[in-house]
């Protein structure tokens, strides 16, 4: 039987947990709206991960991870792309630039961040593909599964709570006009820091996200916690449509003359008339 | 005819049905059924789609209003029923805090269907365990510019109430826009 679905009916926990207890060998392959991904396990244990649009070579994941500086991945990428990562992580060992732990944890970080971002998909074609396994150049690294599946549950229920509290990331950002606190005085990371410097009514969170490189879970952990300081409040990005609430026109696209408005006033001011007097 | 319509959304059970039903002169049209099959209630307890009711305003208008249905796993509809409104009301449980963090869910999820005037109607405010007005307009971290009406969704006069501030509100946003 083909181990296969959709994340709506099988989280991506309860795969990895049935990976994990079934000691699989093979790649699962999800492909969700947007993006795909896959993951390669052995025996039950995770042990390469990539995602469709992403190259995934070492040289980026090095250099994703603070190893290698924006000069020598750029080399890198021009001089060493024939090479297979086993044979480049050995040059770069050799030639000190990095350490093999360093190789190894950067990998780890690297595919755990597929797997969190993979256990905030909600929809999205599954499939296991038994014994299939990466490609011979590429370097794997083996990861228990238990505490994959302990904290991709956390995040999962930290994703369903953000989602409750921002349920769209089509809205914008603006500072509250009289915040409890003043934000120079507050500590913030720099993440938070880059979020704060785009906030304005014309980007909406989607934007904000986009531009600084973060995932819908990063984007809606750092919000809710501006949120939560009182220091910004959600509205309508700038340019939004705001058809004038006729009713029965709504998705009119010119805007609406003179004697439009003031039958919708005289609409309006007649459904007064009817309440006040029920 | 002319026909126009408001929206009554917020939680399960936040009083949107005795809302409607207060003001409706028709017998609001539930399409909530419990389920009384031992079988099915081991997979849900109740079908609900949505509650309308009418009010005749003249010969050439009626009002709809509409209620959402509150289970999440409604929430399809939502959209659907956003779509034209004049405005809406985001129905509260003042007696139950549990509730609120969904209603603000819910207010959020409407605002990005619509740009549409709302207002929240802080229910069972007869209620000695409901939170007082202020309180909840921190819980539900309303602006001070949004109304947060006290109600009580059986009594008319104060269903009223919560209609006409909508209503004062849709004319003040077409004054302006």
């Amino acid at each position: 039987m083909a181990l296969k679905g959709n994340l709506r009916d099988f989280s991506t926990t309860q795969l990895l947990n049935l990976i994990n207890l079934a000691k699989k060998t093979g790649t699962l392959v999800v492909e969700g709206p947007n993006q795909a991904a896959q993951l390669a396990f052995r025996n039950g244990k995770l042990i390469y991960g990539q995602l469709a649009q992403e190259d995934g070579n070492l040289t980026s994941i090095l250099h994703k991870a603070g190893k290698l500086n924006d000069e020598q991945a750029r080399v890198l990428r021009e001089r060493a792309a024939r090479s297979t990562d086993k044979e480049l992580g050995l040059l770069l060992i050799n030639a000190g630039y990095v350490s093999q732990t360093d190789i190894l944890l950067s990998i780890r970080a690297h595919v755990l961040d597929i797997v969190y971002r993979l256990i905030t998909w909600v929809e999205g074609l599954f499939r296991f593909e038994q014994g299939v396994m990466p490609s011979e150049d590429r370097i794997t690294v083996p990861i228990e599964l238990e505490n994959v599946i302990i904290e991709g549950a956390r995040r999962m229920r930290e994703w369903e709570r953000l989602v409750e509290e921002l349920p769209s990331l089509d809205m914008a950002l603006k500072f509250t006009e009289h915040p409890n606190v003043n934000i120079r005085d507050m500590k913030l990371s720099v993440e938070e820091w880059r979020v704060v410097s785009f906030i304005n009514p014309k980007n909406s969170m989607k934007a904000i996200a986009k531009q600084n490189n973060l995932t819908d879970l990063e984007i809606r952990r750092i919000v809710y916690g501006l949120l939560q300081a009182g220091l910004v409040e959600v509205i309508r990005p700038e340019g939004a449509p705001r058809p004038l609430p006729f009713g029965l026109s709504p998705r009119k696209p010119s805007p609406p003359t003179p004697a439009e408005k003031t039958a919708a006033r005289g609409l309006v001011n007649r459904l007064i008339a009817r309440i006040r007097s029920l | 005819m002319q026909t126009v319509k408001m929206v009554v959304t917020g939680p399960f059970n936040s009083g949107k049905t005795q809302f409607i039903q207060a003001v409706s002169e028709i017998d609001v049209v539930s399409t909530e059924r419990r389920i009384t099959s031992e079988a099915e209630r081991i997979k849900e307890n109740t079908t609900v789609a949505m509650d309308f009711g009418r009010i005749t305003v003249d010969a050439d208008l009626v009002l709809y209003l509409f209620g959402t249905p509150g289970q999440k796993r409604f929430d399809f509809m939502w959209e659907i029923l956003s779509e034209g409104m004049l405005g809406f009301v985001v129905m509260v449980d003042s007696t139950r805090p549990e509730t609120f963090r969904e209603a603000k869910s819910i207010l959020e999820t409407f605002r990005a269907y619509a740009p549409t005037p709302y207002v929240v109607a802080a229910n069972k405010q007869d209620n000695d365990e409901a939170w007082p007005i202020e309180d909840l307009r921190i819980a539900l971290r309303l602006a001070p510019e949004i109304k947060l009406i006290p109600c009580v969704a059986t009594e008319r006069e104060k269903v009223k109430t919560v209609l006409l501030e909508l209503l004062y509100s849709i004319l003040a946003e077409m004054e302006t826009s």
